[in-house]
């Protein structure tokens, strides 16, 4: 094996590894430190490790999608809010009024991914077609989506609570309950998207090298375009998983996400350039974030210094993952 | 000719369609309200837009060099609760350089990860978003942070006070854009920052060393992080430990609209400032003619999207990209 | 000969860029089983003709025909559809997926679902893979592939469509003496099934090897096709150097002053070994050898970019290090870079402001940066160098190849260097800022700087040389006063073959 493909497998174990690392140093000093009586390795506390890292996750793995295509998506945060208040609020429109409590769902879910999709298409489009960068658009989307928000309800908070719906979140099977199962299988399916058809083939392409892919004949503009419709889509998927249970959104909601989503892919090993990443990786991150969030008040830490591992951690990342590609002595130094 | 000519028209609008719609922009709202150009709505709103303002001027440094810098936020909140502490344990009088020390030896610490170890710097900066907010929500313990004794002392005036009539937060931020538009436009440095983002590898085969110049423009931009902490510290004499979220991607969207692009070695100081004025006028704007303070953020949205799509297209001298 | 349609006929292509008539009235053709060489010096035209080919630029007058059918080509899939395919110098490979799936990019095997055909695409990638004897299968990823092996893949996707034409730019530029033998190979079997070649290249051995016809361009305009059976290697260099540029060997006698700059042993990693070489003042050192031969590394240790493993640099006697450019300067040598628009040049700045970049610091009233100081300066080199411009405002990015490189030697000689290092000081140029350019080195010599000249061009480093180093894979082959070398035994020497005929280890 050459060092380059050394290196190269390294690099892709990296986050199990420290998953592994975070596992292990957690149960050690969990049981000098815990303030709590548990077991961190706890069959459960996994479990609703993995419930609580769908939100963040779902949105995670379209950025990996739109990340390995070459753009980024800092809007996410605010379509995650308006999908939010549009599943919510239109179980009371007079359209699906007299559909019951169990109904109303598909519509409202229906209604929440329509927004999503046309809201993550509203960036795809002028990306494509006005040819600004992916970073400035959705920049300018992430406020002006925002301001959608706030237009549909104001100030206030939006409320709806469908006890149908609750239980259907909460309800588990196999001791998953459903948003760690939605993560579960939406994970498999955007893995199976971007390894096993065209379009996730065509994305590495694209990501790689814009202009050669061009050449190749694919339709570079059309093909961004359906994944920020994908991510908008995903997005609106987490937003269901959130809210459907919670019943309750507010106009600043979702604020940061598009960071944390980022933040988790770039640990997953995902180039910020495009044309290579993982989906599976990009889940390991995720996890690795939240267990890092758990494990710290597990061992009693405050959950503020949180925030300070993971800053510290994601540059330590690239700190090395720099070294790594350091060539030695002779090289040219620009 | 007349072809050349519309293309010349085309052109112009182009380059410098950001300046001619706010002029436009302002004469629309000044018709629609007589109130929009009164000398204290103007001073209204250059006073509200000073702490955003005083970020973007030195964003604006590390934008032109060819970086970004997503942690500017999450530093004003530090510098803001730190600030407020400190007023209380050890006087004003110390905790106002204390406070620039800290934050600039983080924005130290970002410039010497960028310059030196070459690492990208959106990714640090993103990590530095959140590892600062860790660090001010340890340091507070999670509460809001109050001065006791808010009328014992003479911490307000940075804030609320005036010279000569013009409020000071106004003088600091206008003062302070002078200042730096002389060291960027008038100085050796300045030009060691346009040469670092034009044409990093060139600068370095001209002898300019890249990685201090780096460092600088992040030393500076804390430094106005720490400038834009102290206002809005004095200004509410008490805060919430989150009070600069958001602002990282208000201060870029401002530096945008006043026309530097993201890949660097463009952007001027005084551009930056009609940004932040373009912003600060229609949220005034927008509020004066009735419309709620978040109609703002779409009108924003579409603007930016207008402004650099022309500037683009100007460029390439199409409207539409290439791609298919 | 031949009396079928050519595969592939240009007439009167003409194509000119913002101050460049890159391309002025070219004609061209490609019959089918043949292969034409295209050959000309750097900035001959022969990129921006082989984009005319593939559909990346579209011409702005003459008529392409395939076929005897005249057709337009505007984008490199339209040229596929017509069966022009172009095999890029540069790869356009995305490394993160496999051989096949590159090969087949942009028209991947589909099954329901849009899922990829796996087995369609690996049976028919790995078809190809084999035609070409490569020692890889079609899943391996691109990513992990040796430079020449990537290559294969590029040549592999060409052979995908039913191509009439394919166009390789200067194929063997990273491959070793096997694969070359492989690619030859590869372009007899195209020719056999009839498929027209046109093959870029400057390696003359190679174009003798393989080619039947050989067409030349110079300065972006067709001077003739020989047949390859019926010529020189002379006939041809005559042609693609032309009269239009005198370089006679330098015979001015080198008016040598003290030893400038000494190197003893100098070492860098894997990149040049135990390299030792003296410059006076007044002297011009033509560094000659192939790509890669380690003669920029030098250049690049020299300024301060590369840290030598081992070794000493004097100036003017005495021993420094040179850590930075920054120091480099300070020491006097100055570097004008092999690659203008990278490395000279902040393309985005006006002319004043790139001469004056490296001594900004010094150029000071106050605080301040003093405007007339630096007009100064610029308005000197602007008249001594003869730079075109219609004012110091002009943005670098807007001028000729020829002015533009005049900036950045401006910017250096406003240095005053003890050493000046050129590398490759006219690529990219027109002939006529060539001579130019050659005759103010000459002028800086008699001048008293030590200037170090390095070139692929070898009429270049033997006009403006007074002595060359031939190197060879990292080592300084020979030596040679200009009244030694001989074209003969400076390529012997770049080729490895020492005086006594030995090859080198």
């Amino acid at each position: 094996m050459t060092t380059s493909n050394r290196t190269k497998t390294i690099k892709r174990g990296a986050i199990w590894g420290f998953i592994v690392l975070e596992l292990i140093f957690f149960s050690v000093a969990g049981r000098f430190l815990s303030v709590s009586q548990t077991q961190f390795m706890d069959l459960d506390n996994m479990l609703l490790l993995l419930k609580q890292s769908a939100p963040i996750g779902i949105i995670a793995l379209g950025m990996t999608v739109i990340m390995i295509n070459g753009n980024i998506d800092l809007s996410v945060g605010a379509i995650f809010a308006l999908c939010a208040i549009v599943m919510l609020d239109s179980q009371t429109w007079p359209i699906f009024a007299g559909l019951g409590e169990l109904g109303v769902i598909p519509f409202a879910w229906g209604m929440a991914l329509l927004t999503g999709m046309v809201l993550g298409a509203i960036n795809g489009l002028i990306v494509w077609k006005t040819g600004v960068d992916a970073f400035i658009v959705t920049l300018g989307a992430m406020l002006g989506y925002r301001g959608l928000v706030f237009m549909y309800n104001g100030e206030q908070p939006t409320f709806l609570l469908n006890w149908t719906l609750v239980d259907m979140i909460e309800s588990s099977l196999l001791g998953l309950e459903f948003p760690a199962i939605a993560f579960i299988v939406l994970t498999f399916l955007i893995w199976f998207l971007m390894t096993k058809t065209v379009h996730g083939r065509n994305a590495y392409a694209v990501g790689d090298n814009r202009e050669a892919a061009v050449n190749a004949g694919i339709r570079v503009g059309p093909h961004m375009l359906w994944n920020f419709v994908l991510i908008g889509f995903l997005t609106a998927l987490s937003s269901i998983v959130f809210y459907s249970a919670s019943g309750s959104v507010n106009p600043n909601d979702g604020e940061l996400y598009e960071l944390w989503a980022i933040t988790a892919v770039v640990l997953g090993g995902t180039k910020l350039t495009g044309g290579s990443g993982s989906v599976i990786n990009t889940f390991g991150g995720v996890i690795a974030i939240q267990l890092l969030r758990k494990g710290l008040g597990h061992i009693g830490a405050d959950t503020e210094t949180v925030n300070l591992v993971i800053g510290l951690i994601l540059i330590a990342v690239l700190f090395l993952d720099r070294q790594l590609n350091v060539k030695g002595k002779g090289e040219l130094r620009t | 000719m007349a072809e050349e000519r519309l293309n010349a028209i085309g052109k112009l609008l182009a380059r410098q369609g950001i300046l001619i719609a706010f002029v436009v922009f302002m004469i629309g709202f000044a018709l629609l309200n007589d109130r929009f150009l009164a000398v204290d709505n103007v001073l209204g709103v250059v006073r509200s837009s000073a702490i955003l303002g005083v970020m973007a001027l030195g964003v604006t440094f590390v934008v032109i060099s060819g970086n970004l810098d997503l942690s500017v936020g999450s530093m004003m909140s530090f510098s803001t609760i730190v600030v407020l502490d400190l007023h209380d344990k050890i006087g004003p009088e110390l905790a106002i350089p204390a406070m620039f020390a800290m934050t600039m030896a983080l924005g130290g610490f970002i410039g010497v990860l960028v310059g030196y170890f070459k690492l990208n710097s959106l990714i640090v900066t993103l990590g530095m978003l959140s590892a600062i907010h860790g660090l001010t929500l340890t340091y507070s313990g999670g509460k809001n942070m109050d001065i006791a004794d808010k009328e014992g002392t003479w911490f307000s005036v940075i804030g609320q006070g005036s010279v000569l009539g013009v409020p000071v937060p106004i003088v600091v931020f206008l003062g302070l854009a002078c200042l730096l538009a002389i060291l960027l436009a008038k100085t050796p440095f300045g030009r060691k920052v346009y040469a670092v983002g034009g044409n990093g590898v060139a600068a370095t085969f001209s002898g300019i060393r890249r990685p201090r110049v780096v460092l600088m423009t992040y030393l500076i931009s804390s430094f106005c992080v720490a400038m834009a902490g102290l206002l809005q510290a004095s200004r509410s004499m008490g805060s919430q430990n989150t009070v600069g979220q958001g602002l990282e991607l208000e201060v870029l969207a401002a530096i945008i609209l006043g026309g530097a692009s993201l890949l660097g070695g463009s952007g001027t100081v005084f551009k930056t400032l009609i940004g932040v004025l373009i912003l600060g006028f229609i949220q005034n704007g927008l509020l004066l003619v009735g419309l709620e303070f978040y109609v703002q953020y779409v009108v924003t949205w579409l603007i930016i999207i207008l402004a650099v799509w022309l500037d683009i297209a100007a460029k390439r001298g199409r409207l539409l990209s290439p791609i298919a | 000969m031949r009396t079928q349609s050519p595969a592939l006929r240009l007439e009167d292509i003409v194509k000119t860029f913002p101050g460049v008539r890159a391309l002025d009235g070219v004609s061209f053709e490609v019959q089918p089983g043949e292969v034409h060489a295209l050959l000309g010096e750097n900035g001959a035209g022969k990129s921006t003709l082989m984009k005319v080919l593939a559909g990346m630029h579209q011409p702005d007058e003459g008529r392409i025909y395939i076929g005897g059918r005249q057709v337009t080509m505007k984008t490199p899939l339209e040229a596929k559809a017509e069966g022009v395919v172009l095999i890029h110098q540069e790869l356009s490979l995305a490394e993160e997926l496999s051989a096949a799936e590159n090969i087949y990019l942009g028209e991947l095997p589909r099954k329901r679902f849009g899922l990829v055909d796996r087995q369609t695409l690996l049976a028919k990638a790995g078809a190809i893979l084999e035609r070409l004897k490569c020692g890889f299968g079609p899943e391996v990823t691109v990513g992990d592939l040796s430079i020449a092996n990537k290559q294969m893949v590029e040549i592999a996707r060409a052979l995908t469509v039913d191509a009439k034409t394919v166009v390789f730019d200067e194929p063997t530029a990273s491959l070793t003496d096997a694969e070359k033998v492989v690619l030859f190979d590869i372009i007899r079997d195209l020719k056999d099934r009839g498929v027209g070649i046109v093959y870029i290249s400057h390696r003359m051995e190679e174009i003798f090897t393989i080619s039947d016809r050989i067409s030349v361009l110079r300065d972006g305009s067709y001077r003739g096709t020989l047949i390859t059976a019926d010529t020189n290697e002379d006939e041809v260099t005559q042609l693609m150097i032309g009269r239009s540029l005198d370089l006679t060997r330098n015979h001015e006698p080198a008016n040598l002053g003290a030893i400038a700059l000494e190197v003893k042993a100098l070492c860098c990693g894997s990149l040049f070994h135990d390299v030792s070489f003296k410059v006076h003042s007044g002297e011009v050192v033509g560094f000659y050898g192939l790509v890669g031969a380690g003669r920029t590394e030098i250049a690049e240790t020299l300024f301060g970019l590369r840290t030598p493993s081992s070794g000493a640099i004097c100036l003017e006697g005495k021993e420094v290090t040179i850590s930075s450019p920054v120091s480099a300067i300070e020491n006097g040598i100055s570097l004008v870079p092999e690659n203008r628009k990278e490395q000279g040049l902040v393309l985005g700045m006006n002319c004043r402001d790139n001469i004056t970049l490296p001594q900004v610091s010094d150029l000071t009233a106050g605080p301040f940066v003093s405007d007339g100081a630096e007009i100064a300066i610029f308005d000197h080199y602007r008249d001594k160098l003869e730079i075109k411009t219609p004012n110091w405002r002009q943005l670098v990015g807007n001028l000729s190849g020829g002015n533009q490189q005049k900036i950045v030697i401006g910017k250096w000689l406003s240095m005053h260097p003890k050493v000046l290092i050129v590398d490759e000081p006219t690529r990219g140029i027109d002939v006529g800022s060539k001579s130019e350019i050659h005759k103010l080195i000459r002028d800086l010599a008699r001048q008293g700087y030590a200037v170090i000249v390095i070139s692929s061009e070898m009429p270049e480093v033997m006009h403006v040389s007074d002595r060359i180093i031939a190197m060879y894979q990292g080592r300084i082959m020979r030596e040679f006063t200009s009244e030694e070398v001989t074209e003969d035994n400076l390529v012997q020497a770049i080729s490895g073959i020492v005086a006594n005929g030995d090859r080198a280890a």
